[in-house]
């Protein structure tokens, strides 16, 4: 079970989280055209990456904030962790 | 029965309290302190079971975690436990015990005839014999082999056992109470650091207990014992016997299981028979010692066979003799150990040692001590069935390829040594890539992966002055790290004896002419030529060679296979066994019992249960009830000898027809407050919301950004700037954190707070065309008419001196009311609800009386809104805004959904009026077509139309919108039905939604 520091609450289990995908995706802006394309990549497209990986867990048993969390896909090694409005 | 094997003096065990215990039905006695095994040899007992593939008779081989074959079927306190091993199963009075594995009894084993049969027994031959046919292997083959190869029969009763979880954190977890687990523990613990030191047995120690050296002025024994005892007088220490760290997980997780009750005849009240720690530690000290090779020779799985450490524990810590004509068989000093044990308490043992010319200080001591060695020596083949009688012996050559004067001497015992394998499995657990050490044969941890250090033999350490040196070390620095606080301890001083070096000797010849079965594998009888042949077969890797014969396979893991099985495969191979490589290592190092996995999560503790206000109420009132979520709804309020069926038809037509309440308290509910909150609403839903007036509900849509269908609901405009929001009660979680998700990340500039409300308001809906009048007589002050409160209307009330709310929103398609007051109130609410309805025939309504008032007036729901599902499938594109965009706008226009034959909801009515559609079953145009059978979509919900008097569905179909009026066929495989169906609208009652604005 990893354990992950919060940025708000601190050092905690991983059954507090809920997994929330790559954290790098941005979401197309409203009202604005969007391409088949960039919508498919937006929606579906995720890379599958070995290593180094920037990811959104949610603290739901916890103070319910996203978080960002910078871990090794192979090792389960976490190099960081941010808040939502925290960039790497 | 008299222990003819119990030394008059000696050991740990309590000689002054006697215990008794039966064995396949038989009595004996035994003492406090011993184990099952113990105690059996005690009394002459070495046949214990039977072997898994050829049904060979079983004795015991090691005294520990160790034990291959002892496994035993526990009964205690009338509960069943299967797969004991004996070695570990402390004695206590009344113990019952029996073999496992033997069928009729464990001296007439009709398996037995699997091992005359043996040349058919090879490996892969269950693969290779009942592959064909096919259907045989599940009919036929698999029942018997199960039946013959089964281990213990587990109970098919609920256990009586209560177990636990315990959640910790330490600084230092350290497993295994030997010279270097108390050395570690010590050294950490005078530095402050919080240890948690874990022994798998009973007594603390570890080798320790057995050895002959002096630590400082005391022998080992003496030192363990201080060690202890002033460690558990520590505030910061936890010292746990009987606990197994049997898994190492990610970031320094451990599991460890704690049997507190299973050496006690029965468990006492409030404690539990075992514990389940779940232990998060800053730093994990693996010192776990190491286990004792076995020699391969012919027959060497005879009872009486056994590790000579085994021997060596039985005498020293059970004061119990396993043989009294015992032979020793080894390859380095240590068999030595045992066989001056032996003389010291008074029996002649013969030493085989497999070197030509050993020499060191022990050794000398063996020949001070007139005991008969034979150098360059080896065990043939044991002799004898159910237990060793004589063993054929012979001197081997120097090159140890030919075998020569094969000679027969009578024996007892042979307890064998072939060096020592370090315990290397948590380490291996946590990522730790293991080197082959050469000068011990044998693999040991290499580079850390987590925060885990290994020492002592574990790590192939085998002097114990470098194990105390290197121990208190490592403890004293990693616990200075901690807590920056560092109080050195002086390391004792040792006496022990010297080692000279091994033989790397593990495996004597065939003689000519003889096919005897060389085991490696003794708990799942993988003998030398099965791995043979495994290889000539053509498995290469060591991971497929383990699968194929099973080899490491069984519940042992291996722990006194693996490495003789690896040296096989590598001679065949002519690889070194680096090359060649171990198997991955998994948890539990030993087997864990499932109970204990669960711990309390059993029956009504396996999840949550929610509970609305009311419920106590609708048990009064004969509510049955249903799992919805974690939540208990009722189903159904049951009258006289009514069933579902009856009791929801009657219900749902006492809604159309008088006035219903059903309650809604289960509901989602979200407080949504801020000056951005409607434009959170506005880009949440498909629909407009912008201009929502204060006092007014709307019923809106969310999507998913695929553009399926989240969920449903009304939201209502509590003021300015406040909302409530309703959800289904599946989704009322996940809405949450989707709402949070673009709160907090995607439009973090909107000025908005969401919080969970569900729990704070009780709900009923008060639904009927006499809804009105119970709502007046709830409100006399307020105008409740449909001028005052019109339909999607919402006001707030006094219900006699409580505060309600009030939304006039309807799931049933019928004029209705939802009066939500706070929780504490809602038992109250209900109470006035069915008191003031008495004069209109008010009766409650369960959630079967719901699905079928929704589902023939064609509101969507859960089965419809399926996650796989777009607005236009659930006729709900009229909700879907063309002008603003919002989650998932962009893709709705996908070719496939705006497809011009996409599916659609439809009615689905069966042409007979009387066949009930199962829901799930297959849409299609002709009920004889060749399978497989095109299906147009499948029905989602199905009720009896209380309206109509007559079965109705929804499906959801391609093409919907053309086909209705069309002829079809509803085909349910499941339950062998065909049934022509009629499709008709989704909107079977009340198409122009007149009733609700009534
Ligand atoms: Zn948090």
């Amino acid at each position: 079970m990893l354990h992950i520091k919060c940025p708000h609450c601190g050092l905690r289990s991983q059954n507090e989280f809920s997994y929330g995908g790559d954290a790098t995706v941005k979401r197309p802006e409203l009202n604005k055209e969007v391409s088949d394309k960039d919508w498919d990549n937006f929606v579906y497209l995720r890379k599958s990456l070995i290593g180094k990986h920037l990811e959104l867990w949610q603290h739901i048993s916890g103070c319910r904030q996203w978080i960002k969390v910078e871990r090794d896909t192979l090792t389960h090694e976490i190099f960081k962790t941010l808040k939502a409005n925290e960039e790497v | 029965m008299s222990e003819k094997f119990r030394l008059d003096k000696g050991g740990l065990i309590n000689r002054n309290k006697k215990i008794s215990f039966k064995f396949n039905g038989k009595k004996y006695f035994g003492y406090e302190g011993d184990t099952l095994a113990s105690a059996l040899i005690a009394n002459g007992v070495h046949l214990v079971g039977r072997s898994f593939k050829y049904h060979r008779p079983r004795g015991f081989f090691g005294a520990g975690v160790d034990e291959p074959y002892a496994i035993v079927q526990m009964n205690r306190n009338n509960e069943v436990d299967p797969n004991v091993r004996a070695t570990e199963q402390e004695l206590f009075e009344g113990l019952e015990a029996k073999s496992v594995n033997c069928w009729p009894n464990v001296n007439f084993d009709i398996g037995a005839i699997n091992n005359f049969l043996g040349k058919f027994f090879p490996a892969g031959f269950y693969y290779k014999t009942f592959m064909w046919p096919k259907s045989f292997w599940y009919k036929v083959y698999e029942p018997i082999i199960r039946k013959a190869a089964g281990f213990g029969a587990a109970s098919i009763k609920h256990d009586k056992e209560k177990y636990e979880h315990k959640y910790e954190y330490c600084d230092l977890l350290i497993t295994g109470s030997g010279p270097s687990g108390l050395a570690s523990a010590y050294a950490a613990a005078q530095n402050g650091a919080k240890v948690i030191l874990a022994e798998d047995k009973s007594r603390f120690g570890g080798s320790l207990l057995t050895s002959e050296v002096t630590i400082g002025n005391q022998s080992g024994q003496e030192w363990a014992e201080k060690i202890i005892s002033e460690l558990k007088s520590m505030p910061n220490v936890v010292v746990k016997n009987r606990s197994q760290v049997f898994g190492y997980y990610d970031h320094n997780m451990l599991v460890m299981s704690e049997r507190i009750s299973d050496h006690l005849p029965k468990t006492e009240k409030y404690i539990p028979k075992q514990r389940l720690w779940y232990i998060r530690a800053k730093e994990v000290i693996i010192s776990s010692g190491s286990i004792e090779r076995p020699l391969v020779f012919g027959n060497n799985d005879t009872p009486g066979v056994m590790l000579s450490s085994a021997a060596k524990e039985y005498l020293k810590i059970y004061g119990v003799l396993v043989g009294k004509k015992p032979l020793v068989f080894t390859n380095n000093d240590s068999g030595y150990e045992t066989a001056i044990e032996f003389k010291k308490n008074g029996i002649d043992p013969i030493v085989l040692d497999t070197r030509k010319n050993p020499n060191s200080e022990i050794i000398k001591e063996a020949e001070d001590l007139n005991i008969n060695i034979k150098n360059s020596y080896v065990v043939v083949a044991a002799k004898g069935y159910k237990k060793v009688k004589s063993a054929d012996i012979a001197k081997i050559s120097d090159d140890k390829k030919n075998i020569n004067n094969i000679e027969n001497i009578k024996c007892d015992c042979i307890c064998v040594s072939g060096f020592w394998t370090p315990t290397i499995h948590l380490a291996s657990q946590s990522g730790n890539k293991t080197k082959f050490n050469e000068e011990i044969d044998a693999f040991i941890p290499s580079k850390s992966k987590q925060k885990e250090t290994t020492l002592g033999s574990a790590n192939g350490t085998f002097t114990l002055e470098e194990t105390l040196k290197t121990s208190f070390k490592k403890g004293n620095e990693l616990s200075k790290q901690i807590t920056n606080k560092e109080n050195k301890v002086s390391i004792p001083s040792v006496v022990e004896k010297k080692y000279s070096n091994h033989d790397k000797f593990w495996c004597v010849p065939l003689p000519e002419g003889k096919n005897y079965k060389r085991f490696l594998d003794f708990q799942n009888d993988v003998a030398v030529s099965d791995i043979q042949l495994a290889l000539r077969e053509g498995y290469r890797s060591i991971e497929h060679v383990k699968r194929y014969t099973t080899l490491g396979m069984a519940t042992d893991q291996g722990r006194t296979s693996n490495l003789n099985g690896l040296q096989l495969v590598s001679d065949i191979e002519n690889k070194v066994v680096p090359q060649v490589g171990h198997t991955t290592f998994r948890p539990p190092y030993s087997p864990v019992s499932i109970g204990a996995i669960v711990g309390r999560e059993i029956g009504k503790h396996s999840k949550p249960t929610r509970k609305s206000p009311m419920h106590y109420w609708h048990e009064k009132n004969n509510a049955v009830f249903v799992d919805a979520g974690v939540w208990l709804r009722p189903r159904y309020y049951k009258q006289g000898n009514e069933n579902l069926f009856e009791a929801s038809k009657r219900e749902a037509r006492n809604v159309r027809q008088n006035v219903g309440v059903c309650d809604v308290t289960t509901l989602g509910k979200i407080d949504i407050k801020g000056p951005d909150a409607a434009e959170l609403l506005n880009r949440v839903y498909t629909n407009a919301w912008l201009k929502l007036p204060v006092g007014k509900a709307r019923y809106g849509v969310m999507l998913r950004e695929d553009g399926i269908v989240m969920d449903d609901g009304t939201t209502t405009r509590i003021s300015e700037n406040h909302y409530h929001m309703t959800t289904t009660t599946a989704q009322a979680a996940n809405v949450l954190s989707h709402l949070e998700y673009y709160l907090q990340l995607v439009w973090p500039e909107l000025n908005v707070n969401v919080v969970s409300s569900t729990e704070q308001w009780a709900g009923a809906a008060i639904a009927g065309p006499k809804s009105r009048d119970v709502l007046q007589k709830l409100f006399p002050d307020l105008d409740v008419s449909n001028e005052g409160l019109p339909f999607m209307g919402y006001m707030e009330g006094n219900l006699f001196g409580v505060n309600a709310k009030i939304f006039r929103i309807s799931f049933s398609g019928e004029l209705a009311y939802e009066v939500n007051v706070e929780s504490d109130n809602g038992n109250f609410m209900w109470e006035k609800i069915m008191d003031v309805g008495k004069d209109f025939n008010i009766q409650p309504y369960g959630t079967e009386a719901l699905s079928t008032l929704r589902i023939e007036m064609g509101h969507v729901a859960g089965s419809e809104l399926d996650g796989r599902t777009i607005p236009y499938d659930n006729s709900l594109e009229g909700l879907v805004s063309k002008k603003k965009d919002f989650i998932g706008k962009r893709s709705l226009s996908k070719l496939a959904y705006v497809a011009p034959d996409r599916q659609k909801i439809v009615g689905v009515v069966p042409l007979d009026k009387k066949t009930s559609i199962p829901e799930g079953s297959y849409i299609v145009k002709d009920a004889k077509a060749k399978l497989p059978n095109p299906k147009l979509g499948h029905v989602s919900a199905s009720c009896w139309s209380v309206e109509y008097d007559n079965p109705f569905s929804l499906a959801i179909i391609k093409d919907g919108k053309n086909m209705i009026g069309q002829k079809l066929f509803a085909l349910s495989p499941l339950k062998n039905k065909t049934i022509p169906v009629e499709i008709v609208s989704s909107h079977y009652v009340d198409p122009k939604g007149e009733r609700v604005r009534s």
